[in-house]
């Protein structure tokens, strides 16, 4: 797994135990009410179990298997260094995260602002990724 | 593919199916829904996200990632089994729990969604932690 994935993927599972967490505290309370406001969480859920953990995960291993460019000076082989414009992976994870903390702490911001930035962060998290996968999306070196 | 994939692809396929016909139930606007069918809809998105597309990860995630070594290349299987384990009865407490607790509170014992929350939450927890160490560069 290359560097980039790792810390998709390592993200991702951080925001599936935290995710999880609040989930498991809204299920709670439906069946033994604590009192706390619980659905205010809901939002912060739904966001880190899909942008945190399923957008971290697929882009992650989407940036590990999708194919490399050859590399003509060795024999046509992909290497490691031929996955293209990587900055612009590191640019959708940057985004992404930005965009992650601001939905997270939306319970205690006032106004639309937040979720209209991380709303914004996500569209250039998405765009940039698919800028860097598009090329990427093609016969494999190794057989198509 | 390994047992324990296959066990948890199988039964997020199993899932998939009866979250999409409760989904097909619940979460059509087209006409007014009874109560009964009201209280259903939290549990048809999570039988399609947890029964389904978790199960699917992490049976994928189990079969694919990186190998933990040469002698145990899944790590701790009995780890694994628990996992899949506390998921399913997690979500079958809930599945059971959750539309009981809408529609008649008095009659559903009260542990039954704290438990079902919990067996959920250990078992990500515990994928985390088995997930963790393979998430490393190939042949390390």
């Amino acid at each position: 797994m290359p560097l980039l994935t790792r810390v998709y993927v390592r993200t991702g599972l951080i925001y599936l135990a935290v995710g999880a967490l609040l989930g498991g505290l809204i299920l709670w309370n439906k069946g033994a009410p604590a009192g706390l406001n619980v659905w205010r969480w809901l939002a912060p859920h739904i966001s880190l179990m899909t942008w945190g953990w399923l957008w971290h995960l697929t882009l992650g291993v989407a940036f590990w298997i999708l194919p490399r460019f050859t590399d003509p000076a060795r024999a046509g082989r992909a290497t490691s260094a031929k996955r293209g414009r990587v900055w612009l992976a590191w640019v959708a994870y940057v985004c992404l995260n930005a965009s992650l903390v601001l939905v997270a702490a939306t319970p205690w911001l006032r106004g639309p602002w937040p979720n209209a930035l991380a709303g914004l962060l996500q569209t250039l998290a998405a765009l940039a990724f698919v800028f860097h996968a598009w090329p990427r999306v093609r016969p494999s070196a190794y057989g198509r | 593919m390994p047992r324990i994939s296959r066990w948890f692809v199988k039964s997020a396929l199993i899932y998939l199916v009866a979250g999409a016909l409760m989904a097909a139930l619940t979460l059509s606007s087209a006409a007014p829904l009874p109560l009964a069918l009201m209280a259903l809809r939290p549990l048809a998105w999570h039988l399609l996200t947890v029964g389904w597309a978790t199960q699917l990860i992490f049976g994928v995630a189990f079969w694919m990632f990186p190998r933990v070594s040469r002698e145990q290349p899944q790590g701790d299987e009995r780890l694994a089994w628990g996992i899949f384990g506390a998921l399913n009865v997690g979500l079958g407490l809930r599945a059971l729990g959750e539309p009981a607790a809408a529609l008649w509170p008095r009659l559903t014992p009260a542990p039954i969604l704290p438990l079902a929350a919990t067996l959920q939450v250990v078992a990500v927890w515990l994928f985390v932690v088995a997930a963790w160490p393979r998430v490393k560069a190939l042949g390390r």
